[in-house]
C-alpha cells in the first residue's frame, strides 16, 4: 500500500474531494444561466467522478479503475466536441446561451 | 410385410385430400380435384379392405390356411399408438392411439365404403356448383374426422373425431351459406350437438376421475375385472354418454337439429345425416357397452329413449311433405331402433342395423336426390308424381330402400330390424312393450315409405317440369351399388354377424329364446310392414282422397304432426327466447356495457386524469430536468446508504429518550 495515500493522507479526504467537485459541479449545472458554465459544470462532475475511480483503484491496486479513467476522459472529449458544436448553433439560432430562455423541448 | 395394417393412413388420406383442395381448390382444373376427391376415400377404403382381408386370412380362427403366420404380431384388437407421448400430466397418460378390431373393421368398412360412393355421387350431383372444391375438402374432411372417431382407441382420440365431425357437418349444412335457412340450420346443428358434447366431456372427466384412464379397452379390463361394481357412478357416466350420444345421433330430446341439416347438399344428408355421422351416438354406445352393461337403469334409459324417438320421429314422418325430411325423420326413427337394440344389450344387432340402415337409408337419400336433381330442385311430395317411367333407374333402386327399411323379406332391412325386435321381445315384461312399440314403428315406416314411393314415382305428374331426365352415370352408379348392399346386405345373418362382433361388443343377449319364436315373430313383423303398405296403398293409389278426409276428420292430430309437435316451437320459447334475453339484459348491457365497458371508462380516465397532473412536470426547462435527476439520484442514494434497519430499530428509544427529557 502506498505509503502516500494511506499514511499521511488518508483516504476518506481523497472521497471527500471528489464529492465536494462533484457538488459543484451539481449545484454550478442547476444554478448557472450560462450554457457555457453549464457545460463546464459537467466536466466538473466528471472529474469528480474520475477522482474517486483513481482513489479505488490506487487503493485496491486495481488498474480497471484507470482504464475506466481514460475512457471517461476520452468521451468527454467528444462530448466537448458535439457539446460546444451545439452550443455554437443554438446561439446562431436564438442569439441567446441563457438556458431558461431555450425552452422549446416541451408541448 | 412386418405385420402392419397402416391403420395410420385410413384418416391421413382424405386429410391430404382436404389440404391439397382446400389450399389449392380453387386454381385447379376440375378433373384434378374431382380426382384428387375420390382418390382419398378410395385409397382410404383400399387400406381397410386390405387389413380386412389380412384379418380375414391370417386371424380368425378357422380361417388359419397353413400353420402359424408370420401376422404374429398382429391380434384383435390391434393397436397403433404414435410413438411420441401425446397427453401426459401427472398419473393421467393418454396415447393418441388407433385401436382395429371387430367393431371398428365393421364400421370403418361402410364409412369409407358407402363414403367413397357418396363421392362417386357428388361428381354427378354437385358438378355444376361453384363451391365444387369447397364442396369436396370439406366431404374429405369429413372423412378424416369420422375416421378417427371410429379408429380411437381412447375416449379422448374419439371426442378429437366426436367434434370434428361435427364441425364438417356444420360446414356441409351450411354449405350454400347465402341462403340464410341454410345458415341457420347449420348453427343449430352445432349449437344442439353442443349440448351433447358436454354430456360427454362430463363423462369423461368422470372416468378420468374414477378410472385414471380413458382407453376403452382398459376400462374393459377393469369392469370386467369387478362384476359386482354396478350402478351409482357407473350410471352416472353411462348417462353423461348417453347424452352425447343423443345429441349426435339425433335422439329425443335433442333430434330437432337433424330435419333442419336437410339444408345441405343431399349427397351430404346421406353420408353424414344418415349413413355415418348419425350413427356415430350408437357407435360409442356400442363401444363403452361394458359401462352400459354394468348398469341397468341406464340401459333401461337408452332402450326407453330408443324406443320413444322411434315412434315419436316415425309418427312426424307420416304428414310431412318434403321429401327429404321424410328421410330425416325416418333416419331418426331408424336411430331410435338402433338405441332399442343398444338398451337390451343387442350391441351386434344395434350395429347390424347401422350397417344394413346405413346402405338403404344412404340409397334412400341419393336416389331422393337423383328426383330432386331430375326434376329441377323440386322437394315438395305433392308436385311430384309418375315419376315411374321417366326415371327407371331411380324407380327400381328407390323401390329396393323402400322394401329394405320397411323390412320385407329378403332385403337388408328385415333381418337386422328383426334381430333388434326379437333381442327386445326377450327382455321380460318390458322388452315387450319395447318390442310392441318397435313393430308399431315398424308398421309407420312401412307406411310413410310407400307413401313417399306413391307420392314420387305412381300417378299423375303434378309438377311444372314436365321434361325430367335421368341422372348422369356417377349418380346411376353408386346407387345401383348401394341397392345392391341393400339387397344382399342381410344376408350374411345376425347370428354369423353377431358371433364376428362377439369379442368386441359381447354375445346377444338371445338365451331365452328359440328359432320357433324368432320365426313367429318374423312373420309378425314382415305382416305388420306389409299392412301398412296396403293401407298406404289404399291412400295414395286407389284412394288418393283419402287423406285429405282423415286430415280434416281429425285437424288436431294432423296439426300436431304436421307442425312436428310444435317441439322447435317449444324449445324456442323456453329455452332459445329466455336466452336470448338474458343474452340482451344481462350479458350485453350489465356485463359487456356496465362492468367490462365500466371498467375500461374508470381506466381512462385515471390514465387521462394522472397524465393531464403529469404533464406540468415536462415544463421544457433544462435546470428543472436537471434538479428532478438531482434529487432522485440522491434519493436513490439516502435509500442505499442510511442502515434503515438500524435507524427504526432505534426509533423507539430515541422517542423514548426524548420523553425523557
Amino acid at each position: 500500500m502506498s505509503p502516500l495515500l494511506s499514511q499521511e493522507v488518508p483516504l476518506s479526504w481523497y472521497l471527500l474531494l471528489s464529492a465536494a467537485l462533484f457538488s459543484l459541479g451539481v449545484v454550478g449545472f442547476l444554478i448557472k444561466r450560462n450554457l457555457i458554465t453549464v457545460f463546464m459544470s459537467i466536466e466538473l462532475m466528471l472529474n469528480g467522478v474520475n477522482l474517486s475511480f483513481v482513489t479505488f483503484a490506487h487503493q485496491w491496486h486495481a488498474v480497471k479503475g484507470q482504464i475506466f479513467v481514460f475512457f471517461v476522459m476520452m468521451v468527454a472529449a467528444a462530448e466537448a466536441a458535439v457539446g460546444l458544436a451545439i452550443i455554437i448553433a443554438v446561439f446562431r439560432a436564438r442569439a441567446t446561451l441563457a438556458v431558461d430562455r431555450i425552452d422549446r423541448m416541451k408541448l | 410385410m412386418n405385420g402392419h395394417l397402416y391403420l395410420w393412413l385410413i384418416p391421413l388420406l382424405p386429410f391430404a385430400g382436404f389440404l391439397i383442395n382446400g389450399i389449392l381448390g380453387c386454381g385447379l382444373p376440375k378433373w384434378l380435384i374431382t380426382t384428387i376427391a375420390l382418390l382419398a376415400p378410395l385409397a382410404a377404403f383400399l387400406v381397410v379392405l386390405n387389413a380386412a382381408a389380412t384379418i380375414y386370412v391370417y386371424i380368425l380362427p378357422p380361417c388359419v390356411p397353413c400353420g402359424p403366420p408370420d401376422w404374429g404380431s398382429i391380434h384383435l384388437p390391434y393397436t397403433e399408438t404414435c410413438p411420441l407421448p401425446w397427453i401426459s400430466a401427472g398419473l393421467l397418460h393418454i396415447d393418441f392411439s388407433f385401436v382395429l378390431d371387430q367393431l371398428s373393421l365393421v364400421m370403418l368398412l361402410v364409412v369409407t365404403g358407402v363414403g367413397f360412393l357418396i363421392h362417386v355421387y357428388s361428381v354427378g350431383y354437385m358438378g355444376g356448383d361453384k363451391g365444387y372444391a369447397r364442396y369436396f375438402s370439406y366431404l374429405n374432411l369429413f372423412l378424416f374426422f369420422m375416421t378417427v372417431l371410429v379408429l380411437a382407441g381412447n375416449a379422448l382420440v374419439m371426442f378429437i373425431g366426436w367434434e370434428g365431425v361435427g364441425l364438417a357437418s356444420y360446414l356441409l349444412i351450411g354449405f350454400w351459406f347465402q341462403k340464410k335457412s341454410a345458415a341457420d340450420a347449420g348453427k343449430k346443428a352445432f349449437i344442439v350437438n353442443r349440448i351433447g358434447d358436454l354430456g360427454f366431456l362430463i363423462g369423461m372427466f368422470l372416468l378420468v376421475a374414477n378410472f385414471g384412464t380413458l382407453t376403452f379397452s382398459e376400462i374393459g379390463a377393469r369392469l370386467n375385472a369387478n362384476p359386482a361394481w354396478q350402478g351409482g357412478v357407473l350410471t352416472i357416466i353411462a348417462l353423461c354418454l348417453m347424452l352425447g350420444a343423443a345429441g349426435k345421433s339425433a335422439q329425443l330430446p335433442l333430434y330437432i337439429w337433424l330435419p333442419d341439416a336437410m339444408e345441405g347438399p343431399t349427397p351430404v344428408s346421406a353420408l353424414i345425416h344418415a349413413a355415418t355421422m348419425v350413427t356415430a351416438g350408437v357407435y360409442m354406445v356400442a363401444r363403452t357397452h361394458v359401462l352400459f352393461d354394468h348398469s341397468a337403469f341406464a340401459l333401461g334409459v337408452v332402450a326407453t329413449v330408443g324406443a320413444a324417438t322411434a315412434i315419436f320421429a316415425a309418427t312426424i314422418a307420416l304428414v310431412q311433405n318434403d321429401i327429404k325430411r321424410v328421410l330425416a325423420y325416418s333416419t331418426i326413427s331408424q336411430l331410435g331402433y338402433m338405441f332399442l337394440g343398444c338398451g337390451v344389450a343387442a350391441y351386434s344387432a344395434a350395429i347390424f342395423h347401422l350397417m344394413t340402415h346405413a346402405f338403404f337409408k344412404a340409397l334412400l337419400f341419393l336416389a331422393a336426390g337423383s328426383v330432386i336433381h331430375a326434376i329441377g330442385g323440386e322437394q315438395d311430395l305433392r308436385k311430384m308424381g309418375g315419376l315411374r317411367k321417366k326415371l327407371p333407374v331411380t324407380f327400381a333402386v328407390t323401390t329396393i330402400g323402400v322394401l329394405a327399411i320397411a323390412g320385407i323379406w329378403p332385403f337388408a332391412g328385415f333381418f337386422s330390424k328383426d334381430a333388434i325386435l326379437y333381442a327386445a321381445f326377450l327382455q321380460g315384461t318390458n322388452g315387450k312393450i319395447l318390442w310392441f312399440v318397435g313393430l308399431l314403428t315398424a308398421l309407420l315406416t312401412a307406411f310413410y315409405m310407400f307413401r313417399l314411393w306413391y307420392m314420387t314415382f305412381m300417378g299423375e305428374s303434378r309438377g311444372e317440369n314436365v321434361h325430367p331426365h335421368e341422372s348422369p352415370w356417377s349418380m346411376r352408379g353408386p346407387l345401383v351399388i348401394l341397392a345392391l348392399l341393400s339387397v344382399c346386405g342381410g344376408w350374411i345373418g345376425m347370428e354369423r354377424f353377431g358371433r364376428f362382433l362377439a369379442p368386441s361388443v359381447g354375445v346377444l343377449p338371445t338365451e331365452a329364446g328359440s328359432t320357433r319364436l324368432e320365426i313367429i315373430l318374423s312373420i309378425v313383423a314382415v305382416l305388420v310392414a306389409i299392412e301398412g303398405w296396403l293401407i298406404a296403398d289404399k291412400f295414395y293409389r286407389r284412394n288418393p282422397a283419402k287423406p285429405a278426409q282423415y286430415a280434416a276428420a281429425l285437424t288436431g292430430t294432423y296439426n300436431l304432426l304436421a307442425n312436428k309437435y310444435f317441439v322447435d316451437e317449444f324449445y324456442g320459447a323456453v329455452v332459445v327466447k329466455p336466452l336470448l334475453a338474458v343474452s340482451k339484459y344481462v350479458l350485453e348491457w350489465v356485463v359487456d356495457f356496465g362492468i367490462l365497458g365500466g371498467a375500461a371508462w374508470l381506466l381512462g380516465g385515471i390514465a387521462t386524469f394522472t397524465g393531464a397532473i403529469l404533464q406540468r412536470w415536462q415544463s421544457g426547462n433544462l435546470r428543472s430536468y436537471a434538479a428532478w435527476l438531482a434529487a432522485g439520484a440522491a434519493a436513490v442514494l439516502l435509500f442505499l446508504l442510511v442502515p434503515w434497519a438500524t435507524v427504526l430499530a432505534n426509533l423507539p428509544a430515541i422517542h423514548l429518550g426524548m420523553a425523557g427529557h
